[in-house]
């Protein structure tokens, strides 16, 4: 996840939107402009399950969304469930049967292709990122990365929003190595909240202490740091 | 036991994991974990493209972290890396000799002890999905016959991905890879919280996962969920005792 190019996602959705509210809109519309597709829809899982659509940028996305919250069955209803992206380059073959109520609705909407990607860091799950097209056909390869690479972004936006955690500056990438996942797990267990917080926790802390994430990990994991005790110990 | 008869004996495993309601993570693990048996090295890892023009690891033998290092290493640099890159099998670096090549990674598998390392791909015709990593101790190079056994289970590692699936379906293809990549997460993030919890190692709580996976007929994602979840508690987690 580590990439540059979320990197240069993050950072110039976070000089359109300064304050930090708006960040999620920012994305969908800088998505919507990099990739050829007609529209992206943005939603926000807690663990209780859906918790809304947070951005949309066109009518049609909007409509798209509302209708598999409602009908709770959808491409974007599968990723969030499944954990897997749901890629359907062609609705009109592929949706009536797998999704009788979704499909007709989308091909009434004008939508032939949708590609849904969850938002997930491993267990955590904070939503789905919808891309809709007014087309039939697959995303090529080089999409399909710049794709992932917002999904990246909008994981790690939507991960602060889910932890109650104001953004307060332009979000940094995920370290993705093993020991940022293990030392997640371990501070979770120690000081008793979600994976998701725990992970904001230590993103917050290494950030406080100018210290890459994977030695704050590796400090985890060896025990010589411990999100049980108070942090004014330390 | 013949070496053959354990080759044969590893096959039929791995084809028996192909069944419906198949774990790719827990498949891989198992992959990196015999190829160390049968090619006669010390430490393995199978690393993935995560689409995003970077390799992740997604399976490896030991945790030590400064195995983890090498494999994180050959996101900017290393045999893996070329592996990846070029398609070709990367086979008997003499460490001794490659720091003009790989300056820093060779540094750190010697630092690490390693005397060879090994690198091959997993191909799908022209579209290279991973490489298979492994790392030998002993100055002893691999022989052609243990290079196409490696080569062999890089292939059934392929296979396992594509498990099931129209193997030109790109779409699929990529469905799978990240489903992979994010189960694999999900697992690093279960063996901190079940060592937090039962005051163990990450490897112990690695290997607990497993046994209770085996004994109870589980998937080892699907155990990582519920330790995530809560719903499966380190007590009922049992230390693994001797033997397998």
């Amino acid at each position: 996840m580590a990439s540059k190019r979320v990197n240069e996602i993050l950072s110039a959705a976070w000089v359109e939107s300064p304050n930090g509210t708006d960040l999620p809109t920012s994305l969908a519309a800088a998505c919507v402009r990099a990739l050829p597709v007609s529209g992206v829809g943005l939603a926000l899982m807690t663990d209780e399950g859906p918790a809304g659509i947070i951005a949309a940028t066109d009518g049609a996305a909007m409509e798209l969304e509302e209708l598999q919250f409602t009908l709770g069955e959808g491409p974007c209803v599968d990723a969030s469930q499944t954990g897997r992206p749901v890629l359907q380059p062609d609705l009109a073959r592929t949706a009536p049967l797998r999704w009788p109520a979704f499909a007709g609705g989308a091909l009434e909407a004008g939508v032939r292709a949708v590609f849904a990607f969850p938002l997930r860091v491993g267990a955590i799950r904070v939503g789905v990122l919808d891309l809709y097209r007014d087309r039939a056909g697959p995303l090529s390869g080089d999409e399909l990365t710049e794709a992932l690479s917002f999904a990246d972004a909008a994981t790690l936006v939507l991960l602060h929003a889910q932890a109650g955690a104001p953004v307060t500056g332009a979000v940094p990438v995920l370290d993705e190595r093993a020991e940022v996942h293990q030392a997640t797990g371990v501070a979770s267990v120690q000081a008793g909240v979600g994976l998701a917080e725990a992970l904001v926790l230590l993103r917050a802390r290494a950030f406080a202490e100018g210290r890459p994430l994977r030695d704050l990990a590796r400090d985890v994991l060896d025990g010589a740091v411990d999100f049980g005790q108070a942090d004014d110990d330390g | 036991m013949a070496r053959e008869q354990r080759l044969a004996e590893v096959f039929v495993e791995l084809a028996d994991t192909l069944v419906e309601e198949f774990d790719v993570v827990e498949f891989l693990q198992m992959l990196t974990e015999r190829c160390v048996e049968l090619v006669d090295t010390d430490a393995a890892g199978l690393m993935l493209d995560d689409q995003r023009g970077h390799l992740q690891v997604v399976a490896y033998t030991t945790e030590s972290a400064r195995l983890l290092e090498l494999f994180e290493l050959q996101r900017a640099e290393g045999p893996c890396l070329d592996c990846f890159a070029t398609g070709r099998v990367i086979a008997n670096v003499d460490l001794a000799d490659s720091s003009s090549r790989w300056p820093v990674f060779t540094e750190a598998a010697l630092g690490s002890g390693f005397t060879y390392s090994h690198a091959l791909p997993l191909r799908l015709r022209r579209q290279v999905l991973g490489a298979l990593n492994l790392f030998t101790v002993e100055r002893k190079a691999l022989t052609a016959d243990h290079l196409a056994v490696a080569q062999g289970m890089a292939d059934i590692a392929t296979i396992g991905l594509l498990h099931e699936r129209a193997l030109h379906d790109q779409v699929v293809l990529a469905e799978q890879l990240q489903a992979a990549l994010h189960s694999r997460i999900l697992i690093e993030q279960a063996k901190g919280v079940l060592s937090a919890r039962a005051g163990i190692s990450v490897g112990d709580a690695f290997s607990r996962m497993r046994s209770h996976a085996r004994r109870a007929g589980l998937h080892l994602t699907g155990v990582a969920e519920a330790v995530v979840a809560g719903t499966l508690g380190h007590e009922d987690l049992q230390p693994v005792t001797g033997g397998s």
